[in-house]
């Protein structure tokens, strides 16, 4: 009853037998243990749990697994590279970008895609971008400064 | 060694949340664990007739399903608040059972939990469920329930009334207000919000028959009062046999403080079924079962004479408390909002009575702020209008009115009408500061030329005095808490010098593991690598209060300036002895004990060191350094600030549009000035939250109606500006590290900053009042009824 599906998560091939009706949120947190995306909501509103399918931020929770068959997908655990926290990750740090955490994963993979298509973006255009994504603890002040902080790190 | 206090040290607890190794209670998968699915009331008030589990119990990988009937022997969750009547009567308080067995009495009320191998199939059983209810007429008002004739939410509480509440002298209030010269009078409601944290409430309930002992992990504030309230009010288990954890905790404002039935049934369930089993909260049962917050009726009237000097304040409030009283539901419109509503100012006689009311909703309890909002938000509304009713301007009225200064060591606290003792305030300080911030002279230029090109902009003011640094517990006591509200800590000096603090509070996004780490290093004069902070299980921490009420650092970090004491006090014996010294003669500074006036010195490294291998070491003390305290404060803390907002109102569609928030605030000292602004700029968020965007919406049958994030507006990045927070400095007196606290100071200010700035825009259609949240539906309709 399982169907097969192999993606690439994090640079690493992953075969597995899931449930049709399988989230990818499910598959990444439940399956593979990767819970550093999070689920904050039932209506794909709160964006905790985005991630990077083919380089787009996509919330994991409007997908199901079998749509990942033969992607690639990106999560917070595979942002760091031989041990080198991404820019955004540091700028996070730096510029307080966090309190509880916990929309942080999604915030930073959904900063990585705006980054990505605007290298350059202006307060208005991140919070913009950020509209699909819920912070109840840091009132998006500081999480916009890292935003601005990781581009101008990586340009 | 640089001090590292006042520093804005970067978070030490940031690395593992921004590489996705944050470990929150849903992270946690235990062996042989399976799931539980609640059952929740669809209808605010029902019977239940019937309930057929069979099809259910049926199905292959379900381990069990429970129902109220099940659960014998236990009342239920408890409140830890008793408020009685004005009359003495002893305060309603019916049982909050973990599932209902007879009747629901509110929407998302327990019903039944299906345990199932897993989450989906717990949830398709639960389909099969079959519960037969009989719908009953239900009331969500609070003014509406405590009316003749309204459906009862609990068969033995007459008129829905849990208690009545009076503060003040009303017998003066009365004379004084006879005497004024203008009377504002505003009648208004303070809207039930749903606080939202993002991480939904999870619990785990782990038993292992063997050692007959029980692990709860719970996203809560407080594990420690979770695992009192638990063991010694609900399942009668013995405390010893009970580990509470809260791991990693997605925020909580709160709502994570309270002993919710979800924690005490899983225990119940982990025990019947001998297996761990898992309880996560869906964001729809998060908007039907985290305690609410507000939700005030109130009329209020400030008396003046004729050159604007306040005379007096009364005050009438129905306080909606939901279908239960929650853990502190009864003290929050009583305790934390009646006792504030002096605010900053010398009105000389205040007055309110207060009805708190059971309704088939949510319960409703502590919300950042709690009660604190509430007040504020009555007071600077009121101020605001009557500052345009006697054609003052509105930061005149308020200066006029300002308590003067005070540091509370020389010149004594100040003494409020309502109960309270103000520790220490330079008021007017702050107004200054932020008008200077803002060019408030500046502005009213800008908005004359707005408005000759057809431009509607506004500013609105708040100031706000909050009693924090929960609580003197003597005080408390008397006041009706049926626990002490100090906190705990150890201070565990290990072999080489590194150090390990156990705190009693809790972080969920508050950087506890930084600041607690930099006055330890800072004292003991060591790298801040050096010390670890621990907290959140009770296993590790001797004891604990937890974390609300703005009281961690002022109470917990007082409790850790105590066992920090005790270690360097231990250490001058250990240093006199290695130094051949007296130890009057030595002095503790920059991590090294010196025998004063000389170079003779030793580290701290060396001394602990000593201390555990103590081959030559001072007769007649202990080895070992190691050192717990109790810290209970003598008074509340009292951040005080000043808000202001400026606004623009779109003239065709009614949206408000924040320009400027300039916030100016004395938590007292600060010690890490990068998370004390971040805690504000949260704050202000969720204050402008409900001015503008947030309400729970309750019909007429009890039904949430904007139970989902489609429907209930939670503030998004672009609904907000940046912030300017800026800061006065005024220690507390009474705790060692002159700090006040800073968790909730926004949230309390930037309400009514929002709300007067739109009226202020609006001032030329004479609106005396529009109902929160201001959307703009609400601010056209109240343009098109305008003059
Ligand atoms: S969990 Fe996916 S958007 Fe909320
Ligand atoms: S940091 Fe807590 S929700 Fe964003």
């Amino acid at each position: 009853m399982g169907i097969s599906i192999e993606v690439n998560v994090n640079g690493e091939k992953r075969h597995s037998e899931v449930d049709a009706r399988l989230l990818l949120v499910h598959y990444l947190r439940d399956t593979l243990g990767l819970t550093g995306t999070h689920v904050g909501c039932d209506t794909s509103n709160c964006g905790a749990c985005t991630v990077l399918v083919d380089g787009k931020a996509v919330k994991s929770c409007t997908m199901l697994a079998v749509q990942a068959n033969g992607a690639e997908v990106k999560t917070i655990e595979g942002m760091a590279e031989n041990g080198e926290l991404h820019p955004l990750q540091s700028s996070f740090k730096e510029a307080h970008g966090l309190q509880c955490g916990f929309c942080t994963p999604g915030m930073i993979m959904t900063a990585a895609n705006l980054l990505e298509r605007n290298s350059n973006p202006s307060e208005e255009e991140i919070r913009h971008a950020l509209e699909g994504n819920f912070c109840r603890c840091t009132g998006y002040h500081n999480i916009v400064k890292a935003i601005q902080l990781a581009a101008q790190q990586l340009t | 060694m640089a001090s590292l206090i006042g520093k804005p040290v970067k978070r030490v607890e940031d690395k593992r949340f921004i590489t996705g190794k944050g470990r929150y209670t849903d992270d946690i998968v235990l062996p042989g664990m399976v799931y539980a699915y609640i059952i929740r009331s669809p209808y605010a008030h029902a019977r239940i007739n019937s309930i057929d589990t069979s099809a259910a119990t049926a199905m292959d990988g379900v381990v069990a399903v429970f129902t109220g009937k099940d659960i014998t022997g236990i009342t239920g969750v408890p409140t830890g608040w008793q408020v009685n009547f004005k009359n003495g009567d002893t305060m309603k308080e019916p049982p909050h059972p973990l599932i209902v067995a007879d009747k629901v009495r509110h929407m998302g009320d327990n019903v039944a939990v299906v345990i199932a191998t897993s989450k989906e199939l717990a949830r398709d059983a639960a389909d099969m469920v079959e519960v037969d209810y009989e719908e009953l007429d239900a009331v969500a008002d609070a003014v509406k329930a405590v009316a003749a004739g309204a459906p009862l939410v609990h068969d033995d509480v007459p008129n829905n009334i849990a208690f009545d509440f009076e503060l003040g002298d009303k017998a003066k209030t009365d004379e004084m207000m006879a005497k004024a010269d203008h009377i504002t009078t505003l009648e208004f409601t303070n809207q039930r919000i749903i606080p939202n944290a993002i991480e939904p409430r999870c619990a785990i309930g782990d038993y292992n028959s063997a050692t007959d002992r029980y692990t709860l992990y719970t996203t809560s504030q407080n594990p420690h009062l979770t695992r009192l309230l638990m063991c010694a009010f609900v399942l009668g288990i013995p405390e010893h046999k009970v580990r509470v954890v809260s791991p990693d905790v997605g925020g909580g404002f709160g709502s994570k403080i309270f002993h919710y039935t979800e924690e005490a049934l899983m225990i119940w369930i982990s025990q019947r079924i001998g297996r761990p089993v898992k309880w996560n909260s869906d964001r729809s049962e998060a908007f039907m079962t985290d305690a609410h917050g507000r939700d005030h009726i109130t009329k209020a009237e400030l008396g003046l004479d004729s050159e604007g000097n306040f005379l007096a304040l009364r005050i009438n409030t129905h306080a909606n408390l939901g279908a239960y009283l929650s853990t502190f539901a009864p003290c929050v419109p009583t305790y934390l909002h009646a006792t504030l509503l002096q605010g900053l100012y010398t009105t000389p006689a205040i007055y309110i009575d207060l009805t708190a009311a059971f309704t088939h909703t949510t319960p409703v309890d502590a919300l950042r702020g709690a009660g604190r909002p509430e007040a504020t938000f009555l007071l600077e509304r009121i101020i605001e209008n009557a500052a345009r009713e006697i054609g003052m301007d509105p930061t005149e009225l308020r200066r006029k009115n300002l308590i003067p200064p005070f540091d509370g060591v020389n010149e004594p606290g100040y003494q409020t009408q309502v109960a309270l003792q103000y520790d220490s305030g330079n008021y007017e300080a702050v107004l200054d500061k932020a008008l200077d911030m803002f060019d408030y002279k500046g502005f009213r230029e800008r908005q004359k030329a707005a408005k000759a090109e057809g431009k509607l902009l506004g500013v609105g003011f708040s100031t706000y005095i909050e009693a924090c640094g929960i609580a003197p517990s003597a005080v408390v006591g008397a006041l009706g808490a049926r626990a002490g509200l100090y906190e705990s800590a150890q201070v565990r000096v290990q072999p080489t010098g590194k150090v390990s603090v156990y705190t009693g509070s809790h972080s969920h996004g508050q950087g506890h593991e930084t600041t607690f780490a930099q006055i330890v290093a800072d004292k003991f004069g060591i790298n801040l690598e050096d010390v670890e902070v621990v907290h959140g299980d009770s296993e590790a921490v001797a004891f604990g209060m937890g974390t609300y009420g703005s009281r961690s650092l002022a109470v917990g970090g007082s409790a850790i300036m105590k066992s920090i004491d005790k270690v360097i006090q231990k250490g001058a014996k250990i240093a006199a002895h290695k130094l051949e010294a007296n130890e009057d003669d030595l002095e503790f500074a920059n991590g090294a004990w010196t025998v004063k006036g000389t170079d003779k010195s030793i580290g701290f490294g060396d001394i602990a060191l000593t201390a555990y291998v103590p081959h030559d070491y001072p007769a007649g003390v202990e080895p070992g350094m190691d050192f717990a305290s109790f810290y209970d404060p003598t008074n509340f803390t009292y951040p005080f600030g000043a808000h202001i907002a400026e606004v623009e109102v779109d003239k065709d569609t009614g949206k408000v549009k924040i320009v400027r928030y300039v916030a100016v605030d004395d938590v007292g000292n600060v010690i890490n000035p990068m998370i004390v602004d971040g805690q504000l700029h949260g704050g202000i968020a969720h204050g402008i939250g409900q001015a503008l965007l947030e309400g729970a919406i309750y019909d007429d049958d009890g039904q949430l109606i904007n139970g989902s994030f489609m429907d209930y507006t939670m503030p998004r990045a672009d609904d907000l500006p940046s912030f300017e927070v800026d800061r006065t400095v005024t220690p507390c007196p009474h705790n060692p590290l002159g700090v006040k606290g800073a968790g909730e100071a926004g949230t309390i200010a930037s309400t009514p900053a929002i709300v007067n700035a739109v009226l202020d825009a609006l001032s030329d259609y004479g609106i005396k009042d529009i109902k929160m949240p201001l959307t703009p539906e609400r601010v056209w309709r109240a343009m098109q009824n305008g003059k």
